[in-house]
């Protein structure tokens, strides 16, 4: 995969340009990140992001993961996510990186962590079962 | 109770609209009781998750489920607090329509002192054929207090020190 795919993949994606995702290609390694906007707050007192754009930001990240092993079919359905959250989401920008943990001809285990000041902080986790587009 | 749930409804439709995200994607309030909390999502095609088939991305409807079970919690507590997710379960069990409004029903079916449990379902209409199910746990993360607009001063004097 190249940068160049990186940033076609999620430009293709509506829902990601909603949130503001972005993809960056480091050293082989897919890392999506989510500049800080007003519009992704949950709560305006504490301010923290919304819970669910935590979660729908890492299942974008499982999904695009799983994109370059298929560039040219459709995209993985999420069947099933767990989602932890662990810090508060500051009003800053957030990154996330997906492990493909088992891969099967029809399911894919897929874990995402999210983080703000360093990875080994995480704000959130996501594991779950993705349904892979069929290659024929 | 029945003043607590009239208060629910006089402050329901703020506390979504007053969320920067539920306000950006659209989310309306729909219904709030004792422990229950309806919300609903128009289709809106800024958040496609699948440009093929125009399907909204699963994570709209996370957002969603989110935002309803937090409702759900607000109004499970035997009080007026703030609240934070703790976990999240998601089941989909099949794709949004597209073009089709997505309602979310959500019931907190207990409360400890601390936590709010509610379960989910994310619906175009008849609640037998779910687009979604969800499981989530809340917290509370300050005290509680008998009248909403007592809820947000001890956020502002935790800012403060």
């Amino acid at each position: 995969m190249t940068q160049r795919l990186a940033d076609s993949l999620v430009a293709s994606i509506p829902y990601a340009q909603t949130l503001g995702i972005e993809a960056k290609l480091t050293d082989g390694e897919l890392i999506l990140n989510l500049p800080y906007l007003k519009s992704n707050i949950g709560n305006p007192t504490l301010p923290a992001l919304h819970g669910g754009v935590i979660g729908g930001f890492m299942e974008v990240c499982a999904m695009a993961e799983l994109r370059r092993l298929s560039p040219d079919l459709p995209f993985s359905k999420p069947i099933g996510v767990n989602i932890d959250y662990l810090r508060r989401g500051k009003p800053v920008e957030t990154f996330a990186r997906a492990t493909i943990f088992k891969k099967g001809s029809r399911v894919a285990n897929v874990r995402v962590r999210a983080w703000q000041e360093s990875p080994e902080t995480p704000i959130a986790a996501l594991s779950g079962h993705f349904l892979l587009p069929e290659t024929k | 109770m029945t003043n607590f749930v009239e208060k629910l409804w006089e402050i329901g439709p703020g506390l979504i609209e007053g969320t920067p995200h539920a306000n950006k994607i659209g989310i309306k309030f729909v219904a709030v009781d004792k422990g229950l909390g309806t919300l609903s999502l128009p289709y809106n095609t800024a958040l496609i998750g699948d440009p093929r088939s125009r399907v909204i991305a699963g994570g709209a409807v996370t957002t969603l489920l989110d935002q309803a079970c937090g409702l759900a919690a607000i109004a499970g507590f035997d009080g007026f607090g703030q609240i934070a997710t703790l976990s999240l379960r998601i089941d989909y069990q099949r794709s949004a329509k597209p073009g089709e409004t997505v309602i979310a029903e959500a019931v907190c079916y207990k409360t400890t002192r601390h936590v709010a449990f509610i379960r989910a379902v994310a619906h175009d209409g008849d609640a037998d054929d779910p687009i979604a199910t969800a499981q989530a746990c809340f917290i509370l993360t300050g005290p509680l207090y008998k009248l909403p607009g007592e809820a947000a001063k001890p956020v502002e004097k935790r800012a403060e020190t």
